[in-house]
């Protein structure tokens, strides 16, 4: 049981292993000669000016929001999908239900405008 | 002999299992050692093959753009890729003032891992699978969500504006195309009755899921384009506006890392849409020579690629609000509309003992139409209210 995860463990460390000693041998063979120009922030050529920690769009928080509504509804979709073989078909028509009354609240969010990028 | 033709890297992993156990270690460590063996080549595999697939997306594209692209390096340009690696090792890595030390070195690592991870559960021929999770669905989706943490943690730690910019793109896009990805992704889940890859795989043995689901199929491959932010979604990393995104401040192989996981991640979604749509190593005579599974799985792949390739030579960037509407006001609707359409369809066709690949082009035409229907009537509203202005004024 728990085999297969220990290869995919392995395989993670690996996929982290190996581009950090690439990484490792690009730092042995540059050259290292920092000045303050050449580590200023990059801007196309003009000083950065303020905070780099900009305020976000507030769009962004909203689209997230609705996502988590849906990543949620996939966590209750994958059982029903899974024990799919073994349903009635009422069960299946159960299963639309709660998709389409998820349709209703992308619908709302819809009509209120939220998916506007303004 | 013939063991060897049929199926020869789990015939090699036999092999040195024996050997191992035969010099007296225990049979848990060996099992152990050939994991871990195992996992370091195919990264290794992986981390190489990105040398040709930017060989070859830069060849294709410049097809497509009637240019030659690269022919100095080696035949046909093929050791292009090499110099410009080479080239990468020797730069200078320069960390800009003021970055978050920590999350800026480990993003690019992260990301790379991602990519790789998602390996660990393609089945690449009957007898020969990383892992057989029965979780496999599932470990894709949160993976993935690891290679966006990678970009994310590169945008914030970098303490700049245009990379701050495009991590903030990045987590929009990467999170909106998440709902309709998992919407697609559930119908493979659907019609096998399992989350673990290789079933899924036999599943379709019988009918690809592409000819069930051809609706699903083609929303799994754009809204994972989306999610590897691929062109026309590439608007995270776009030149002409952010410079370069979330990378901009990283140099020599840590930008390179990036690169890497990019072109990398192109070629595994690739593999995924062949192994949850097209049937992955599914083919004739494969029960007979297992090893034939692993040339029809990459077959399949190369196809889907070249169309990755094609669309990339071909649209033009979209506007991030252009790209939002898309998703939340098309695509994520048709992929409710399919899922339940599937799903009715399917437990018809059983119910009434009727053939389900017929039923289910049917309902897929029925779906098409319906699309289309819909589409008439948005455009037409939209059409009168742009209208309507014009007469009042």
């Amino acid at each position: 049981m728990l085999e297969p995860w220990i290869f995919i463990g392995l395989l993670l460390g690996a996929g982290m292993l190996l581009p950090g000693v690439a990484i490792v041998a690009n730092w042995l063979l540059s050259p290292k000669k920092p000045n303050a120009i050449k580590q200023s922030t990059y801007e196309c050529g003009i000083e950065t000016v303020g905070e780099t920690n900009v305020q976000l769009k507030g769009a962004y928080y909203i689209y997230a929001l609705i996502f988590v509504v849906f990543d949620i509804e996939a966590v209750f979709l994958f059982p029903w999908a899974v024990a799919y073989k073994n349903m009635q078909l009422y069960m299946v028509l159960e299963g639309v239900l709660f998709i389409l009354i998820l349709a209703a609240g992308l619908i709302y969010a819809w009509r209120k405008g939220v998916l506007e990028w303004v | 002999m013939i063991d060897i033709l049929k199926d020869p890297i789990n015939w090699i992993g036999d092999l040195l299992s024996t050997w191992l156990v035969g010099l007296g270690l225990l049979p848990a460590f060996v099992t152990f050692l050939l994991q871990l063996l195992s996992a370091v080549i195919l990264a290794t595999t992986l981390l190489l093959l990105t040398f040709i697939l930017i060989w070859a997306e830069r060849k294709i594209v410049a097809r497509i753009q009637d240019r030659l692209g690269p022919n100095r390096v080696g035949p046909f340009g093929v050791f292009q890729t090499v110099a410009d690696l080479l080239k990468l090792v020797t730069k200078e890595l320069i960390t800009p003032e003021g970055v978050d030390r920590l999350p800026y070195n480990i993003a690019p690592l992260l990301t790379v891992a991602a990519v790789v991870g998602l390996w660990g559960v393609m089945p690449l021929a009957p007898t020969l699978l990383g892992a057989d999770i029965n979780v496999g669905v599932l470990y894709i989706i949160s993976i993935g969500a690891i290679g966006t943490l990678g970009i994310l943690l590169a945008g914030m730690s970098s303490n700049n504006k245009y990379a701050l910019l495009g991590a903030f793109r990045t987590v929009a896009v990467m999170i909106s195309y998440a709902v309709p990805m998992v919407l697609a992704l559930l119908i493979p889940v659907l019609l096998s009755g399992s989350m673990g890859m290789q079933a899924i795989v036999v599943g379709q043995r019988g009918a690809p899921y592409f000819l069930l689901a051809p609706v699903a199929g083609i929303i799994f491959f754009v809204s994972s384009l989306a999610e590897v932010g691929r062109a026309p979604f590439d608007l995270l990393e776009a030149d002409s506006e952010i410079v370069a995104g979330y990378n901009i401040e990283y140099s020599g192989l840590k930008f390179g890392m990036f690169f890497v996981a990019e072109f990398l991640h192109a070629f595994t979604i690739s593999a995924l849409t062949a192994t949850l749509f097209l049937g992955g190593w599914s083919g004739p005579w494969v029960d007979l020579y297992p090893i034939l599974g692993t040339l029809y799985f990459l077959i399949k792949t190369s196809i889907v690629y070249f169309v990755v390739i094609w669309i990339r030579g071909s649209f033009p960037r979209i506007r991030i609000d252009q790209m939002n509407a898309l998703n939340w006001k098309f695509i994520t609707p048709v992929a409710l509309a399919g899922l339940i359409f599937t799903a009715v369809a399917e437990k018809v066709a059983v119910e009434l003992e009727l053939q389900r690949v017929i039923v289910h082009l049917g309902s897929s035409v029925l779906l098409i139409v319906l699309i289309i229907v819909v589409l008439g009537i948005y455009a037409r509203i939209t059409r009168r209210q742009a209208k309507a202005p014009a007469i009042a004024g």
